[in-house]
């Protein structure tokens, strides 16, 4: 690939530049900040698109590989590479900035408030491309930094406390996950004589004993437990998404949580096959915990933010659910879903964002009979809801059932259990729903005011996606499915784990 | 020497001394003469401008530092070799922390001038007693004996306690200046005593020949050496900061002017990690057995004690004096590998610390203000909106001490985690790690305050900060230091790794 453009180290560059642009000029022009702020974004949007249109759909393995040694002594470099477990991401993660951007006003200190934010970017891209143990690590630790910054500056009433939290708390797991970083790559220096961060190189060789390889697991698993986050260790989200900016809680539900299961697929499954399929039932079961659990939290809230974020701990307890099914559905699934919950639940924060910019209040008491002073915007919140809920023709339901199909076979009883969870994501944002949308506008609520143009196009990208990705899947899955089939593939090899083929009889079970 | 052998040689052998390998010393006779003519020369000659004295001893550490650069190759050609019959290694280990002592001592001399300016003291004295200090560092990370090792370290500690007192009308100084000198005294003491009980049971204090002695010889009866070990590592577990000898740390780093507080942390903690380094990993590194887990509780001690202590502080000074307690601790994962891996990452922990922390300390000097003595944790309030590129820059020194990556402080944990790893010490390493994540507590309040906490009535009436131009200069050193190790880290890398010390044996 020498000599091509490198358009994977362009898509943490042109951020990280902007981002530094941004911090010097001047704050006195706040309108130049934010026209450079959002130009920087749309490039980064544009590479990402065009990086979409360019990869190869259908073949596995990653494309727009670039390497440069970074760290001679340490083993270290610059590797990045997309395959089609990443490759979404990306593409979420280049188009969910600008909209966050457009669709959510700071109301003070633009300029480094757009300063973190693209530096934010930056950090984000480079984990999903990253191929590097190191590289990744240090893009994973950095996000830390921006969205410290972005929930401590522009959040609400508890934002010091929340920002706290959550810094300690994800930087906790990935202080285990560093040792457990290092570990792996003496271990497998000390089996092969190779010193070497590359992922694929160690994923390949698979030197490194059994059980050390399930401790190491263990490590990495509690930094993405966190990061995702799975069940006991999920305290930090509530506060975290209630206390940050919209558009920090955007980015945050839309990418940030995607690191944990992205994670999972690709430091877990795949550099330690034999100890995830040893630790299976173990994050099986979290999993479900953290489907009914975030779900019947999430219907006993009474902040709308605060249950959009309890929806979200559900939700992604389906994710990883799909990834310890072991299945190509399952995994396919959950790596769709993990865009089907950044495409709606980043939606559902803009609106509910929407709501406080209107009301100043986000506790569902308070808001009453909105859908007769505002319909369309309760149109939209409408369509996004179900979308959320799984409903059948829209993409959350692609998702939720190559989810649920790729498990049942392969984990019966914990998917007949996490199925009710569906239910209770009705229960849930139904409920909420009604409260909020039906019935008479009292005083307070007559005035609430109709989406204006901006709201209406920032929301419009996210709509058209739900509808056309629960319509018309087979592009996003021609490209995932290749990347999944081969980590299937990879973890059968490794660990003697047999996945039911699909179209095969129901009786293939391991 | 050779005209008293010469009188006396009718009665006895003449004595003969050592050759002088007047090259070899000259980086150390650099920073003597400078410290000898700036004390003369100041006290001879009408006052001179302020900013001279600064320069001198700039120019001095400076010079020293580019003749102990001009050692290194010479190393690098000829292989280390002992210096003033073997008193002395000049070996990659000592010059790289002899270096680093030359920059620490350069940068706390910028934040002096500055200091002296602000507070309107004279103080020709604290330039020349900070060179005699960074001399005495150096003779200890140099020290191939451990009688030299002991002068080394009352040379650096003598002129340290009257650095101390630096602040004549400070109440605080020197109070802070007795306490250090009097635990110092009974550190130096413990040292002394540890170093006769090592001559007793191996009958040499040069450390060559005790490791070839306790290499040949099998101690029937190993009591009395290690005695000697457990009195050596108070010593220098005092100097250091290693809990739990820790407890002058906070007083004494708060009451210190602010730039000797910074010297402190950089140039003393050095020169007593290269001290052990080479003492504990070279000389008695045959008994590894018997010491490995004195260091593997001390250092997890000094871990957890300092960050957790370090989350109730209120002052800023304290805060960073526990920091620095917490960062011995990390040092110590480095010297707890008893590798060369471990020694490079302590070494470049060292190095890099030592900028850190005077970069930090030349800005808590600024925002401290006048008086130099409130340090409040409320002192930082709106430092973010009043001087946003300072306080920029210390967001990044304190991310830098946090540990986050990008920052030399990420590079500097990195290395000593990898060589606990590679030593199997997993435990050390997850402690660590876990105190790294409770003392990112304390820096992420002071970043709160800065730039988060909101305004209180009378903060206007405060007054502004400053930035001087010499203290401004460090600030921004430290900061280009800080973020060019963390992004490219390379070189760095590669010089520490050379410096594994080696002790010449004749």
């Amino acid at each position: 690939m020498a000599g091509e453009f490198p358009l994977l180290t362009s898509l943490i560059v042109v951020p990280a530049a902007g981002s530094a642009l941004v911090a010097v000029l001047s704050k006195r022009r706040p309108d130049t900040v934010r026209v450079v702020g959002l130009l920087t974004t749309v490039v980064t949007a544009a590479l990402s698109v065009y990086l979409l249109v360019q990869f190869k759909a259908g073949a596995d393995g990653f494309q727009f590989t670039s390497k440069h040694l970074w760290i001679e002594e340490w083993g270290i470099s610059w590797n990045l590479g997309v395959d089609g477990i990443s490759l979404f991401l990306v593409v979420l993660t280049g188009l969910l900035f600008p909209l966050a951007l457009v669709g959510a006003d700071p109301h003070h200190d633009t300029k480094p408030y757009l300063a973190w934010l693209l530096l934010l970017e930056a950090g984000v891209m480079g984990s999903f491309l990253a191929l590097d143990l190191f590289l990744f690590f240090i893009f994973f630790e950095i996000v830390l930094v921006p969205m410290y910054f972005l929930i401590g500056g522009w959040g609400y009433g508890e934002r010091i406390y929340a920002a706290t939290k959550f810094f300690l708390y994800t930087m906790a797991g990935s202080a285990l996950m560093l040792v457990a970083i290092v570990a792996t790559v003496f271990l497998h220096r000390n089996a092969t004589g190779v010193l070497t961060f590359d992922v694929n190189e160690l994923a390949s060789t698979q030197a490194i004993g059994v059980s050390a390889a399930r401790w190491l697991f263990l490590g990495f698993a509690v930094a993405f437990a966190v990061k995702v986050p799975l069940f006991p260790l999920h305290t930090w989200l509530p506060d975290a998404h209630t206390q940050a900016p919209t558009a920090g809680s955007v980015i945050l539900a839309g990418v940030m949580l995607k690191l944990g299961t992205y994670g999972f697929l690709r430091f877990g499954l795949y550099l330690f096959p034999e100890a995830s399929r040893w630790f299976r039932p173990l994050f099986l079961t979290l999993a479900v915990i953290g489907i009914l659990y975030g779900a019947v939290v999430a219907t006993m809230q009474k902040d709308l933010k605060r249950l959009v974020a309890y929806s979200s701990v559900a939700h992604l307890g389906f994710i990883v659910l799909g990834t310890f099914a072991f299945t190509s559905q399952g995994l396919s699934g959950g790596v769709l879903q993990m865009i089907n919950h950044g495409v709606s639940t980043g939606a559902l924060f803009l609106l509910v964002g929407m709501i406080y910019e209107r009301r100043h209040t986000r506790l569902i008491s308070e808001l009453t009979g909105l859908q007769k002073v505002a319909p369309v915007f309760a149109g939209v919140f409408t369509l996004v809801m179900l979308s959320s809920i799984g409903v059948p023709g829209l993409n959350g339901f692609v998702g939720e059932f190559l989810v649920l199909i790729g498990s049942f076979v392969t984990a019966r009883w914990w998917t007949v259990v996490a199925a009710t969870g569906v239910i209770l994501a009705a229960l849930y944002l139904l409920w909420a729903y009604q409260r909020v949308f039906h019935g008479e506008p009292d005083e307070a609520n007559r005035s609430f005011r109709e989406l204006n143009w901006r709201e209406g196009l920032v929301l419009a990208p996210f709509l058209a996606a739900i509808v056309f990705v629960g319509v018309y899947p087979k592009p996003m899955l021609d490209r995932i499915e290749p990347s999944v089939k081969q980590l299937v593939a990879h973890v059968e090899q490794h660990t003697g784990f047999v996945s039911p083929e699909p179209g095969a009889s129901g009786e293939a079970r391991p | 020497m050779t005209v008293l052998a010469q009188t006396t040689a009718g009665q006895r052998a003449p004595f003969v001394g050592p050759p002088i390998d007047w090259y070899g010393m000259s980086p150390i006779i650099v920073l003597l003469a400078g410290a000898l003519v700036l004390m003369v020369a100041a006290a001879l000659t009408p006052r001179w401008p302020r900013g001279l004295y600064a320069l001198g001893t700039v120019a001095t550490a400076g010079a020293s530092a580019v003749l102990f650069g001009f050692q290194w190759h010479r190393v690098d050609e000829e292989g280390p070799l002992g210096l003033v019959g073997r008193a002395l290694n000049l070996d990659h280990f000592g010059l790289f922390v002899a270096i680093t002592i030359c920059i620490a001592a350069a940068l706390a001399a910028l934040l002096l001038d500055d200091y002296l300016r602000r507070e309107e003291l004279d103080g020709i004295e604290l330039y020349a007693l900070l060179l005699c200090s960074a001399l005495g560092g150096v003779v200890m990370a140099m020290a191939n004996d451990l009688i030299v090792l002991f002068l080394g370290i009352e040379i650096l500690s003598i002129a340290l306690y009257v650095l101390a007192a630096g602040h004549a009308r400070r109440l605080d100084s020197q109070e802070s200046a007795l306490k250090y000198f009097v635990l110092g005294g009974f550190a130096s003491a413990f040292l002394l005593y540890g170093i006769a009980l090592v001559y007793g049971a191996t009958g040499s204090t040069n450390l060559a020949d005790v490791r070839a002695f306790l290499r040949a010889v099998t101690l029937l009866d190993s009591g009395l050496l290690l005695a000697g070990f457990g009195l050596l590592l108070v010593g220098l577990g005092f100097k250091i900061a290693a809990a739990p000898f820790h407890v002058w740390t906070p007083d004494v780093y708060q009451g210190a002017p602010s730039p000797v507080t910074g010297f402190m942390a950089s140039a003393a903690k050095a020169a007593a990690f290269a001290g052990l380094l080479r003492v504990f990993t070279q000389g008695f590194v045959d008994y590894q057995k018997d010491w490995k887990p004195a260091i593997f509780v001390i250092a997890v001690a000094t871990l957890a004690i300092s960050s957790i202590l370090a989350a109730v502080q209120t002052n800023v000074k304290r805060m960073l004096a526990y920091s620095s307690i917490n960062h011995a601790g990390f040092i110590l994962v480095g010297v707890e590998a008893v590798s060369d891996r471990g020694t490079a990452g302590s070494l470049l922990y060292l190095l890099a610390y030592a900028v850190l922390v005077l970069g930090t300390f030349a800005v808590v000097g600024l925002v401290g203000r006048t008086g130099d003595s409130d340090h409040s944790l409320a002192r930082y309030r709106g430092l973010g909106r009043e001087r946003p590129a300072l306080a920029l820059a210390f967001t990044v020194l304190l991310l830098a001490q946090a540990g986050v990556p990008l920052t030399s402080g990420f590079v500097a944990k990195f290395g000593v985690i990898t060589a606990a790893v590679d030593a199997r010490s997993y435990a050390i390493a997850i402690v660590a790690m876990l105190a790294a994540v409770i003392s990112a507590y304390l820096y992420l309040r002071i970043m709160v305050s800065m730039w988060l906490a909101d305004p209180v009535a009378g903060d206007d009436a405060r007054e502004r900060v400053r930035i001087p131009l010499s203290a401004g200069l460090v600030v921004v050193l430290a900061v280009g230091f800080t973020l060019v190790v963390g992004i490219a880290p390379g070189w760095a890398i590669d010089w520490a790794r050379n410096a594994v010390p080696v002790l010449a044996a004749n």
